[in-house]
């Protein structure tokens, strides 16, 4: 295999174990006598829970035990959390109501767990749920977070009056009011988010066990920050105390943020198998994870924008209202406050912004980050408002966009963020050559005349990734630091493994942070591991989200490889006689520069390890550890443009053509990129066309299933055209700014954008459903005919 | 409770279980093959396709016991990590895939799709309409596609080179 | 799932005497909407009775003017039957756009029609093409078997072994699917018969399952063109309403699947 570093196109390490059918996931592991956990749940959105009547259930074959809320909560196992702290604008903290594990009292959401069954099998273990009797006392629900406001609404934490969590703002409110009252235009519109369920293709599992001897629990899990988990579970939920707790993330199939959290089921299948004696495991149907998993989105917002006679932008005024579900999920409340109006500047100078954000509890599922994570919300807000306001004053969506750039770095916006570097001209150029903008008028005609409808739309986005630094977020109220740690150990051999603190779930680490030691040692990448996801062999790392693995991850790696390529050159340089100054480091050797002196990698780390014959005073070895906190969030940014082609006798849209154009910073494994912008733009269409999640006025989850939840499909969407237009980060040392998220983030309002220029209609919600685009072509044939 | 007994990868394998065993519990739970997924409920997902008598079928929607004295294929049976499969070697070589869980399921269906069509007579627009049942949530389904195309016309070629 | 007890029938009459000694039994065939709703908790037969292996509901046969495809052929066998492409190539089609390969391996056409889905394609085939059913006791007109949505003229121990489809002039199935299942949201199947007398059937779109549209049917065997059922609508009191489409939205996929029907149909 040829040694493949920065820039090259590494086919990945992991694969050959997922296509053979080799992968480790938590469902395939199995404990000797391990017993199934089912859950007993609520049918109902919002009840009192009057009796549990168990006696049925426990006289059922294999059953073990019928775990309830009591019993978790006279065990001392605490409530569940929200580890963002936010004050409203009067400076009360935001109103936190209390989440048990298994709810002993009041249910508030479908599906909320109320009791555990063990048994022997999973078959079994559901049988005997299906028997345990619950005595429920419903209680009115409301569901939709603007009716949650309204007096006389049902109240659904005492904690939180008026189901009111906090009530947030940013930004100058004077100076927004002075643009707006000397606007020359202003746009306004109302914009909603719709809620999405992450459907990471493999459901949450847990596989806990306890060895009463050592009094020690392990905990096998899908999760995309193990540590975290560990942290949460030991200090807020007392399951047990760190050191006598591993978590252990295995392959794990996808997250989009929904695997970040602590749930109850975990934390129960912890606590349960100490209470029976067992290993309990327990696995997700899909309905469950419907119910159950962090949903995202879910915003209404008004907004206006104020523009001066030269159709420059002089103010933004947002005032939204997000729906957080029954409970405070564990970084919910950071997700419409500081990942969603920081970002409200989008990729331009706007002087003045000011930000109101309402934060609800409602009878529904928890919401927390989902994919992107607030700034798709802030980017459909402003890529709407910016294509209708070009529409209104009559510039072409590009020119309006072009004549409003920041094109100036360092840039500071007024809602906090500092844009570091990037160049939008670039981003925008090259999509639009792509997308031929030029020829759109001629393939619109060309439609036309086979009774279709063509419009083209843009988007372009800016995001904030490389979550971040650890000063910063505690000051806006995060509960922990968000750096990065990292461990490279060179064995006596030679070979190299990586600990990290970054989780893999389909990002390809193992492939993408091989590379770098490729690049630095000139090794062969099979003589690479990296290790993640286990916490016994991890010091500690704050996992993977927020596009944050290669900029922050990464960077932890670099710095570990500094420290280890200094000490490796001292050795080589005592043990060839030569000043540590001339050795270079070149095809797995390490060289005296200018003369034919050199000692191979594997040569210097068995020095390293026999001691035999080190500098003065050098402690054997050649392991090095670091970690790496980011100095400012990074600035992915670029321009997507989406055309569609509407068939008016059924709505049905079609994505004839997407373009995107990125600058996400040095690019470290191009084929690994693409794949994730893929599956970002993917999931962006999905939101934009198909994916809602509909609840009914009492609150039952209508798409609590693939039949009526619509994932976007093989035949739903196109082969994108994908490029990147490179400008460094100048925050970390490869210059790398986090390409995860951002399909997610720019796509939607491209493809929104598209259809309304399609229908000449600005009156359209997302998911743009086949029904609601019919309703606006009638609309528009009836408009034709007058 | 039946008896169940099935070819499965090329072996006789005979357990008894409940009737209601799905066969990807079987598959998975009884014989420890774990490289078949369950990734929903309805029948929709298609992580736990596998090979029924030469047809793709999903395994969570079949009975162990419907399945008995038929011939079962798992994505364990088609290749080896020292012998892959060229449909599993055009997933690696096109970055088909990244967490890999539903992975199983579109392999086992392209296989099956080539089957079907004969290699080399795949186009984009065929390949997507087959993937109806198979729903990944990483790719974007674009790398699928171009994998799944390369494959078949990969097999062409190795099937006309045979001739 | 709840436990059941599974039996494989080798013969018609061994699965009726199966079905008649069973507490609440169940006829298996391929289970693609049955296992479903079984894993769902949603039914939970005391037995269920395969059928797929009995030699007398497997197979496609040519009759006099007529395709019989026994109950237990599977939706992909029908798709690809050089037969039924060859007699009626519209049958075919319809059967290759049922479900998802994986599906139509295992989905057989008996299952399908004794479920009667408001949803599913058969029916429309059924009832468009004036279909006969054979079952282990009687042979019934498609007309008198769906007797409403989920519900058919079978008595409790009652199996379908064969369905009988009369040749036509030319006919054709369209439909728009559900965007999440991928069920029909209005399936639409028109034939015009030998006897120049025309048929439309409707499927995923009614309240009470497939039904027959006469306005069309008139208007098409007077002037057999997509034109001449484009101003024709169905009444959107009868339709069904849910998150995918209101009833007005299907009464218009109604309209417009008979006319890509029709033209389609040539």
């Amino acid at each position: 295999m040829a040694i493949e570093g920065i820039g090259a196109r590494a086919l990945r390490k992991e694969d050959k174990r997922f296509i053979t059918g080799k992968g480790q996931y938590t469902d395939d592991m199995v404990l000797p006598g391990m017993g199934h956990a089912a859950f007993v749940r609520s049918p109902h959105a919002h009840a009192k829970v009057i009796g549990i009547d168990a006696s049925a259930a426990l006289s059922m074959p294999g059953v073990d035990a019928v775990l309830t809320g009591d019993q978790l909560v006279g065990d001392g196992i605490g409530n569940l959390i929200c580890g963002w702290m936010i004050h409203s604008k009067d400076g009360t903290p935001m109103k936190m109501g209390g989440w048990r594990a298994l709810e002993p009292e009041v249910v508030r959401h479908v599906g909320q767990a109320i009791a555990v069954v063990v048994a022997d099998t999973p078959a079994e273990a559901r049988d005997a749920a299906d028997a345990v009797v619950v005595d429920y006392e419903e209680l009115p629900a409301v569901v939709d977070a603007v009716a949650a406001l309204e007096p006389g609404a049902p109240q659904i934490h005492p904690e939180a009056e008026g189901n009111l969590i906090y009530d947030w703002e940013i930004g100058d409110e004077a100076a927004v009011n002075a643009a707006f009252a000397s606007a020359a235009h202003v746009t306004k519109m109302e914009i909603r988010n719709n809620r999405l369920v992450p459907n990471p293709m493999e459901p949450r599992a847990a596989l806990a066990s306890y060895n009463d001897a050592e009094e020690h629990h392990t905990l096998y899990t899908t999760s995309q920050n193990p540590h975290v988990a560990r942290l949460v579970l030991s200090a807020f939920y007392n399951v047990a105390p760190e050191h006598k707790l591993r978590v252990i993330a295995p392959d794990v199939g996808g997250g989009f943020g929904s695997k970040i959290y602590i749930y109850p089921e975990e934390m129960v299948c912890l606590w349960a198998s100490k209470r029976v004696g067992r290993p309990v495991k327990w696995v997700s149907d899909r309905t469950e994870a419907f119910l159950t998993d962090a949903h995202g989105r879910d915003h209404v917002s008004e907004a206006e924008l104020a523009l001066d006679a030269d159709n420059r932008i002089t103010g933004l005024r947002v005032k939204t209202i997000a729906n957080l579900g029954a409970y405070m999920s564990l970084f919910s409340s950071s997700v419409p406050t500081y990942l969603y109006a920081t970002l409200l500047s989008g990729q331009y100078n706007i002087p003045a912004i000011h930000a109101n954000v309402k934060t609800v509890y409602t009878n529904t599922t928890a919401v927390d980050a989902y994919r992107g994570a607030g700034r798709p919300e802030a980017t459909y807000l402003v890529e709407r408002m910016m294509e209708t306001a070009a529409r209104e004053v009559g510039l072409s969506p590009a020119d309006f966009r072009r004549k409003n750039f920041v094109r100036e770095f360092p840039h500071q916006t007024p809602v906090i963020m500092c844009y570091d570097a990037g160049d939008y001209d670039a981003t925008l150029d090259a999509a639009l050559q792509a997308a031929d903008y030029a020829g759109f008028a001629a393939r619109k005609a060309e439609a036309a005349s086979r009774g279709k409808l063509r419009g083209i739309g843009l988007s372009c986005y800016i995001e904030a990734c490389g979550i971040a630094p650890s000063a910063a977020v505690g000051s806006l109220g995060a509960g922990v630091g968000l750096w990065e740690s990292a461990e490279v150990r060179v064995n006596p051999v030679g070979t190299v493994e990586v600990l990290t603190g970054s989780h893999s779930h389909g990002q390809g680490h193992e492939t993408t942070f091989a590379q770098l030691i490729s690049e630095r040692f000139g090794l062969d990448s099979d003589a690479v591991s990296i290790v993640h996801g286990d916490t016994d062999k991890v010091q500690f790392g704050m996992g993977t989200y927020g596009s944050r693995s290669g900029a922050v991850g990464m960077s932890a790696i670099v710095k570990a490889l500094d420290k280890v390529e200094a000490k490796a050159k001292k050795i080589a340089a005592h043990l060839m006689e030569a000043a540590e100054g001339d050795i270079q480091i070149e095809g797995g050797e390490l060289k005296v520069a200018g003369t034919d002196k050199k000692l191979s990698f594997t040569e210097v780390a068995l020095a390293a390890y026999t001691a035999h014959n080190l500098p003065e005073g050098m402690e054997p070895g050649l392991k090095e550890g670091a970690f790496y906190d980011p100095t400012n969030f990074t600035f992915p940014a670029g321009t997507y443009v989406c055309e569609v082609e509407i068939d008016p006798e059924t709505g049905q849209t079609e994505i004839v053509s997407f373009v995107a154009a990125d600058d996400f910073g040095k690019v470290i494994n191009p084929m690994i990129v693409e794949g994730q912008v893929h599956g970002g733009l993917v999931q962006g269409i999905g939101q934009a066309l198909l994916e809602n999640a509909a609840y009914d006025e009492n609150g039952q989850l209508l798409t609590a299933s693939y039949m009526d939840y619509t994932m976007p499909r093989a035949d739903d969407v196109p082969s994108f055209n994908l490029s990147t237009h490179e400008t460094l980060c100048p925050g970390n040392p490869l210059g790398m700014k986090g390409c995860g998220e951002a399909g997610a983030i720019g796509s939607p309002p491209a493809v929104i954008n598209a259809i309304t220029d399609a229908l000449g209609s600005n009156d359209l919600t997302m998911p743009a459903t086949p029904e609601k685009v019919w309703q606006l072509c009638q609309g528009a044939v009836k408009q034709a005919a007058e | 409770m039946s008896k169940v007994s099935m070819v499965l990868n090329g072996k006789t394998v005979s357990s008894d279980v409940e009737d209601r065993t799905l066969l990807v519990s079987f598959i998975r739970d009884v014989r420890g093959l774990t490289g078949t997924h369950v990734g929903c409920d309805t029948s929709q997902c298609g992580a736990c396709v596998v090979h029924v008598d030469g047809k793709a079928v999903k395994a969570c929607t079949m009975l162990a016991v419907q399945a008995s004295g038929s011939d079962v294929v798992t994505l364990e049976g088609i290749g080896s990590a020292t012998s892959l499969h060229p449909v599993q070697a055009a997933f690696r070589e096109h970055h088909g895939l990244q967490c890999g869980f539903c992975t199983p399921g579109m392999i086992m269906s392209a296989v099956d799709m080539i089957n079907r069509h004969g290699a080399g007579n795949l186009d984009e627009a065929t390949i997507r309409d087959e993937l109806e049942g198979n729903i990944c949530r990483c790719t974007g389904y674009h790398n699928i596609v171009k994998a799944i195309k390369a494959a078949s016309d990969q097999m062409a070629g190795m099937s006309q080179a045979a001739e | 799932m709840y436990e059941t007890t599974y039996h494989r029938a080798g013969s018609v009459a061994e699965a009726s005497d199966l079905m008649s000694k069973a507490d609440d039994g169940k006829v298996l065939g391929g289970g693609q909407t049955l296992l479903p709703t079984m894993k769902q908790r949603l039914a939970a037969p005391s037995d269920l009775v395969d059928v797929t292996k009995v030699a007398e509901m497997n197979g496609i046969s040519e009759g006099d003017g007529s395709v019989s495809i026994g109950a237990a052929t599977t939706h992909a066998e029908v798709a690809s039957s050089d037969l039924v492409k060859a007699k009626l190539a519209s049958l075919a089609g319809l059967a290759g756009g049922i479900g998802d390969p994986a599906v139509r391996h295992m989905g057989t056409i008996g299952g399908s029609v004794a479920n009667n889905d408001p949803a599913a394609d058969y029916p429309a085939a059924l009832v468009a093409l004036g279909a006969t059913v054979v079952t282990s006791k009687r042979s019934l007109s498609a007309g008198d078997f769906f007797t409403g949505m989920f519900d058919t003229a079978l008595d409790e121990d009652e199996i379908v072994v064969s369905v009988s489809f009369p040749l036509i002039e030319k006919g054709a199935y369209a439909k728009y699917p559900n965007p999440a299942s991928r069920y029909a949201m209005a399936g639409v199947y028109v034939a015009k018969h030998l006897d120049g007398s025309v048929r439309v059937a409707v499927t995923g779109a009614g309240q009470d399952g497939v039904f027959r549209v006469e306005g069309m049917e008139a208007a098409l065997a007077a002037n057999w063109s997509p034109d001449a059922v484009a101003n024709i609508t169905v009444d959107a009191n009868s339709m069904l309403h849910d998150i995918h489409g209101s009833a007005a939205y299907r009464a218009n996929l109604v309209t417009v699947m008979a006319k890509r029907a029709v033209k389609a149909a040539g």
